[in-house]
């Protein structure tokens, strides 16, 4: 667990963080977004002391880590930023070691993890493990990045734009590997975007700031559904909203008992798949698969109650 | 190229061709020495004497290196931060102050010989490494050390494992200037009575005989474009090692 209690940042007489306090419960991902320039990189800098806060407390587990050495506090902590934070000089396999180096483990037990990171992240050890990191892809390379940042196994992982540089594609892929990665290790996580997509995809809590205040940190469906200013609502963009709902459940989640015609929709899309496959294809109900079996359908009618604004 | 190895391999034989049968160019030679004079130097062993040149410079150079760096390296730590301006300082005076001049200051301290030329190669290679030691550290890509620095490296593990690392291609690049300058400046020892190719050089100054200077200029000048492209070509190799290719050299 990650507490933030009060914390202010001031640069040259201006609060870029200022008196922010967030929870961040165990085992979450917390998605901290907003605009340019409103504080979200300083404030995760601080979880990891790479800056000092002017005031206020940071509890990890409930120990404050104004009294942790930086040093042991960073090799407990994952931390990753967009691109080009990878070590040019060093192989994959090395960059992937290095805060179990720090560590001391030993040297069978750094190659043991080095060997299932990379498995992890779909990339042969046999093939990248001695790669320079000037060889690999932009999407490899991120996926290197954020291995080296799980390397030694920490609780918290702190991400800055981790997927800011990567194509569509390629960051969609890569926020599937994160979500599956989560729920592996259980990693509490704290991920800066600017992407709000991205915040409601793979965020229980959306945190927002502006100008260095935290606005509202909230479940995405409470996030869309209240927001808790004029600035929040336009962030989310309220025309985005329904849409915006329906991406957060499966269509598991919501099949009904029934009939319906043409090609089935699998049950691990979200609501916002169906719906667009539907108009599409302009029917009215769409069959739900299941492992290959019919389980059920899914409307319009039903779509069009979901994407309402809850009350 | 191509044409560049070439032309490397030829310098390199026609040197050492120079130093272990220089009698092979006394008709050459004979083109620029006096009717009665010895086309070929005659008073001691070029190749003793390129050792002995090479020596000097060698280590003259490499205590400029470990000074200048581990200057560099103190002046670019939090701790050393407020030296920076006064070693910048320092380091550019023992660049101004004419060789000569620094000879004449040493000797009488030093006495005649390798000691007070050692000192004015030493002060004269120090500015250019230095300076390239500050250029290399403090101009690091800023995510790469960020990354560093946010995985729990300390100051020491960052400098060792990536600071220096990623500085050394431009660092190198220092050494090798300071290197190159020093192979010319050392002739000048042998006015205070070092055994450098300056003592060739000089005994055909004081007995008009060009074939001499020729000589020792030209085997110095060999010298310098040999070490001066195997510096490079250490960079270059270090630069791709480093997956630094890409960005600019030096
Ligand atoms: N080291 C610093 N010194 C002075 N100002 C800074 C420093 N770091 C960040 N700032 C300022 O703090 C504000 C917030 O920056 P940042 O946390 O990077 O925002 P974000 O990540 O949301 O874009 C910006 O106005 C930025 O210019
Ligand atoms: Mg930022």
């Amino acid at each position: 667990m990650i507490e933030i209690e009060d914390v202010t940042k001031i640069y040259e007489g201006t609060a870029v963080v200022d008196r922010v306090t967030l929870t961040i419960q165990p085992h979450t991902i917390c998605a901290v977004v907003g605009t340019s320039g409103s504080g979200k990189t300083t404030l995760v800098r601080m979880i990891n002391k790479l800056v000092e806060p002017s005031s206020g407390a940071i509890r990890i587990d409930g120990v404050d880590i104004a009294g942790i050495p930086a040093f042991q506090l960073r090799r407990r902590i994952g931390y990753a930023i967009q691109g080009l934070g990878l070590f040019p000089h060093r192989t994959v396999g090395q960059n992937i070691a290095t805060v179990p180096k720090l560590l001391g483990w030993n040297r069978g037990r750094i190659r043991d993890r080095v060997e299932e990171l990379l498995d992890l992240f779909g990339l042969d050890p046999e093939e990248f493990r001695d790669r320079m990191p000037h060889e690999l892809s932009g999407g490899q390379q991120q996926r290197v990045g954020v291995a080296r940042a799980l390397a030694a196994g920490p609780n918290i992982l702190l991400m800055d734009e981790p997927f800011g540089a990567l194509d569509p594609l390629i960051r969609a892929k890569a926020q599937e590997d994160l979500l599956t990665i989560q729920r592996r290790f259980g990693t509490t996580i704290m991920l800066v975007t600017h992407d709000m997509n991205e915040a409601i995809h793979l965020g229980d809590t959306i945190a927002v700031m502006d100008k260095g205040r935290l606005l509202q940190a909230a479940p995405p469906r409470t996030i869309i559904a209240d927001p808790a200013t004029p600035f929040v609502a336009e962030l989310i963009g309220t025309a985005e909203r329904p849409f915006r709902l329906l991406s957060l459940a499966r269509v598991s989640d919501h099949a009904e008992p029934g009939q319906a015609t043409g090609e089935p929709i699998d049950a691990d899309r979200s609501l916002r798949d169906a719906y667009a496959e539907l108009l599409w294809s302009g029917r009215a109900a769409a069959p739900v698969r299941r492992n290959g079996d019919i389980v059920g359908r899914i409307s319009l009618d039903q779509l069009a109650r979901l994407a309402a604004r809850p009350r | 190229m191509k044409v560049g190895s070439i032309f490397r391999l030829l310098a390199l034989v026609l040197l050492i061709a120079l130093l272990l049968r220089p009698e092979t160019f006394a008709g050459l030679f004979a083109l620029f020495a006096g009717p009665r004079q010895p086309p070929i130097y005659n008073q001691g062993s070029l190749l003793e004497l390129t050792l002995n040149h090479l020596a000097i410079v060698g280590a003259a150079i490499l205590a400029s290196t470990l000074v200048a760096v581990g200057l560099g390296v103190l002046v670019t730590r939090p701790i050393g931060a407020e030296f920076l301006p006064l070693s910048r300082a320092l380091a550019q005076v023992g660049q101004t102050f004419p060789p000569v001049a620094v000879l004449a200051i040493a000797v009488p301290v030093l006495g005649f010989g390798t000691a007070p030329t050692f000192v004015a190669l030493f002060l004269y290679g120090l500015l250019p490494i230095f300076e390239n030691t500050l250029a290399g550290l403090t101009n690091l890509p800023p995510k790469v050390t960020d990354a560093a620095k946010g995985m729990g490296m300390t100051g020491w593990q960052r400098l060792l494992s990536v600071d220096l690392p990623l500085a050394l291609p431009v660092i190198l690049a220092g050494v090798r200037l300071s290197t190159v300058i020093s192979l010319g400046t050392a002739t000048i020892g042998s006015t205070v009575a070092a055994r450098t190719l300056g003592e060739v050089i000089i005994a055909g100054l004081l007995s008009a005989n060009t074939a001499f200077v020729l000589q020792g200029g030209l085997i110095v000048g060999l010298l310098a474009v040999l070490i001066h492209d195997g510096f490079s070509a250490l960079e270059r190799l270090v630069l791709a090692r480093n997956g630094q290719a890409g960005a600019a050299a030096g």
